[in-house]
């Protein structure tokens, strides 16, 4: 191998890889984000939770249509008298589950999306069908949009995005907090609306904090000390409190920082500007042309470069 | 623009041919049956749904598809951007000849992905979305990987474009002129004049194109290095986002960088099969000189590609984990073995003179370096508890459907369209160098 062509290469590798580096090094240096407690959001108190899933009824009844949703059949009910789902799916956005450690402990759980500060699914979401809305921090999905490519699915660390896998047109299915339903009529999420005992406090992000917070100082021993979603992933809108760690109620132990403020500092490195892509298709431009120039010079070119390449390849 | 017409000059055409031999062969039936298997689990997919023919879940919402057709095919197509590399900007004009196979494989294998994907997304016919500006989110390296795919897929046309143009400004038009004058002998008609005069205009236009296509084709070829540069990286970044799923041997912020590497040994890797397996299965000498040579570049790619992975390891401390030899570890260690075995074969000279040793280093680090792909995008994959994922049997036909499409249209393609290496020159050469390589 000729030793200029070898530079040529390695200042190929060089831009290419300069751009990646600064991206990875880039990573580090932190962007201020505020959290905005402004914006709306659920409080679910476990503790107060009675296990009576009329929160998961309601929301069927209410997002139906609007969401596309139906009744799950279980096995055993061959009538399908009653909606019986398993897990969060794509026809179910909320659902309260039971985690049993022993007769004395238990707990029930409520899932539903997290409404992040700093949503996966919006910053992977590559046609916009993911969007928080700026001043209700609603996380809303626009299927229109969606080209159900299941990358918000991947990205969110919660499993929340769930697809219709048995459909021909197919969609993705995520809470939106009753954004064109219930919100619009009531001024309330359904869930909170049903709930009998209290559990799901509907309201502005700052007011759920001090009430959480409040439950917590009054009945101390009675929580765990910890407001799940108030850090989690950069913060949560859905907020949880209980009296058992929050892993176990299968809700994932996470850092404080959103996994999309890392991914997006190396996005934006390597894509700042769109310098980098346009720096590396000038300075190839000007390699290649140089070396076309050449070849069309010595119009024997060709033979000397075979004869020079033997030189190198003989053993 | 004087400089230009150097630059036709240099782009010869007559440095490539056809290879004559029948279109119809058992391994054409054989591919055929596959693909149409393939294309009918696709009709179903389309009318009973993904979750009909896939074993995907909402854990596990890429399968095989992303992970293989997509991820790993794209790497596997990158045959036709290293050569590019290695000719245009490492400047060595002998491995022209080689161009042509290496950017049609490319072009079946990002125009497949590209199908796979269309299979593979739930409203597809939203698509026209990323055509959108209002809809654009530059933050999803998803968007980046989509607009950079599809512009290169239209590249690798562009590239090949001149093959089609030679062979229409070349042609006699008798297999048609024959199925016309049936046709009309079967009406009881004569053939109008004027047929014989458009196809006429089809060969003058193919030669009006052609020269000024010469012209700009290298802007057009550099444009076909950026892009991949661009999006095989972000496919790496497209995992980023998946800090608490995706296992932490993988999971680092120089996934970008270690994925382009990565797609670089395997494209000159999988040049050197491709070059291999077409001259055993068409029965033409082999190209030792040129293969040893590209050979030769593998071993410095994979030296900085394993370096980043083991000291982003030690980096972040995760050395342990990779000799822990748990299930992750395996995998990890696996890949790891596969690539630094291939590259260690290659770095021997005698070695790479040998096509039987050429064959098995780059079987070994096409295996490796798609192992790692995998490993990312699958294997060390975990969503939490309770999830798993293999894929069903329906989900793979589809694949191998695809795969066996490439290779059809491959076979069919260089028997119609002159894209190996025209013959004569190349033994020429080989007589000349006193080369006699019979394996």
């Amino acid at each position: 191998m000729g030793k200029p062509s070898r530079r040529d290469f390695l200042k190929l590798i060089g831009t290419g890889g300069a751009a990646l580096l600064a991206g990875v090094s880039g990573a580090g240096a932190s962007e201020e984000r505020q959290v905005d407690n402004q914006t709306v959001g659920m409080l679910y108190d476990a503790t107060r939770c009675v296990g009576c899933k009329a929160c998961m009824s309601a929301c069927k009844r209410v997002n139906s249509d609007y969401g596309s949703l139906s009744y799950e059949k279980a096995k055993f009910d061959s009538d399908g008298l009653w909606d019986a789902p398993q897990d969060l799916s794509g026809s179910t956005r909320t659902l309260i589950k039971l985690f049993k450690e022993s007769d004395a402990n238990w707990s029930y759980v409520k899932y539903s999306c997290m409404h992040c500060q700093k949503p996966s699914c919006v910053s992977v979401c590559p046609v916009s069908a993911m969007t928080r809305d700026k001043a209700t921090g609603i996380v809303d999905y626009n299927k229109d949009a969606c080209i159900g490519c299941r990358y918000c699915q991947i990205a969110c660390a919660f499993n929340i995005p769930k697809f219709q896998w048995d459909k021909a047109i197919p969609q993705i299915v995520k809470c939106d907090m009753c954004k064109n339903t219930n919100l619009i009529k009531k001024g309330i999420t359904a869930c909170a609306e049903t709930c009998p005992v209290g559990a799901i406090t509907y309201g502005k992000r700052k007011d759920l904090l001090a009430e959480a917070n409040r439950r917590i100082k009054e009945h101390p021993g009675r929580y765990v000390d910890h407001i799940y979603g108030a850090n989690e992933v950069g913060g949560a809108n859905h907020l949880y409190l209980a009296a058992m760690q929050f892993d176990k109620l299968g809700l994932p132990i996470l850092k404080t920082e959103a996994p999309a403020e890392f991914s997006e500092k190396i996005q934006h490195t390597i894509y700042k500007g769109f310098v980098a892509p346009v720096a590396l298709y000038a300075t190839l431009c000007f390699i290649a042309v140089k070396n076309m120039k050449g070849h069309g010079k010595e119009q024997k070119g060709t033979d000397e470069i075979s004869e020079g390449g033997s030189e190198h390849d003989e053993p | 623009m004087k400089y230009l017409k150097g630059v036709a000059n240099t782009m010869s055409h007559d440095e490539f041919q056809k290879h004559d031999a029948k279109i119809l062969t058992p391994s054409f039936i054989v591919l055929l049956v596959l693909t149409l298997i393939g294309f009918v689990l696709v009709a179903v997919r389309f009318i009973k749904g993904i979750g009909a023919v896939t074993n995907m879940s909402d854990g596990y919402p890429w399968g095989i598809w992303i992970t293989y057709d997509v991820a790993t095919g794209t790497a596997i197509a990158c045959g036709g951007y290293a050569m590019a590399i290695l000719i245009y900007i490492r400047n060595h004009m002998h491995y022209h000849p080689m161009i042509r196979s290496a950017i049609l494989t490319s072009m079946f294998g990002y125009g497949l992905a590209g199908f796979s994907v269309m299979v593979d997304v739930g409203r597809p016919w939203n698509a026209y979305n990323f055509f959108i500006p209002s809809k654009w989110q530059a933050n999803s390296a998803m968007f980046e990987v989509a607009l950079c795919v599809m512009a290169y897929t239209t590249v690798l046309a562009l590239e090949f474009l001149p093959a089609i143009l030679t062979t229409l400004e070349k042609t006699e038009w008798k297999t048609l002129q024959y199925i016309l004058d049936r046709i009309y002998a079967r009406m009881g008609k004569e053939r109008p004049e004027r047929i014989g005069d458009r196809l006429d205009r089809v060969k003058e236009v193919a030669a009006w194109i052609k020269p000024r296509l010469d012209k700009v084709l290298i802007f057009i070829i550099v444009l076909g290095i950026t892009l991949p540069t661009m999006h095989q990286s972000s496919l790496g970044s497209l995992l980023l986002i998946a800090s608490t799923k995706l296992h932490p041997l993988w999971h680092t912020g120089f996934l970008p960088l270690l994925f382009l590497i990565n797609c670089m040994f395997i494209g000159y890797s999988i040049a050197i099969l491709e070059s291999i397996i077409s001259c055993y299965a068409f029965k033409r000498p082999f190209e030792t000189k040129e293969l040893s040579g590209m050979a030769s570049i593998i071993p410095w790619l994979t030296i900085i590609w394993l370096t980043v992975v083991v000291g982003d390891l030690a980096w972040r401390g995760q050395i342990g984990a990779a000799l822990s030899f748990d299930f992750y570890s395996g995998f990890f260690l696996l890949e790891f073995c596969l690539v630094a075995g291939g590259s260690l074969l290659m770095f021997s000279g005698k070695k790479r003179e040998s096509i039987r040793w050429l064959f098995v280093s780059a079987v070994l680090i096409v295996l490796g370096g798609a192992l790692y792909r995998f490993n990312v995008y699958l294997i060390g994959f975990n969503p939490g508890k309770g999830w798993h994922y293999f894929p069903a049997l329906a989900e793979l036909l589809i694949t191998v459907g695809i795969v066996a499409f490439e290779i059809l249209g491959y076979q069919v393609i260089v028997k119609i369209l002159p894209v190996l290496p025209k013959l004569h020159t190349r033994q020429q050469i080989d007589e000349d160098h006193g080369v006699t390589e019979k394996a």
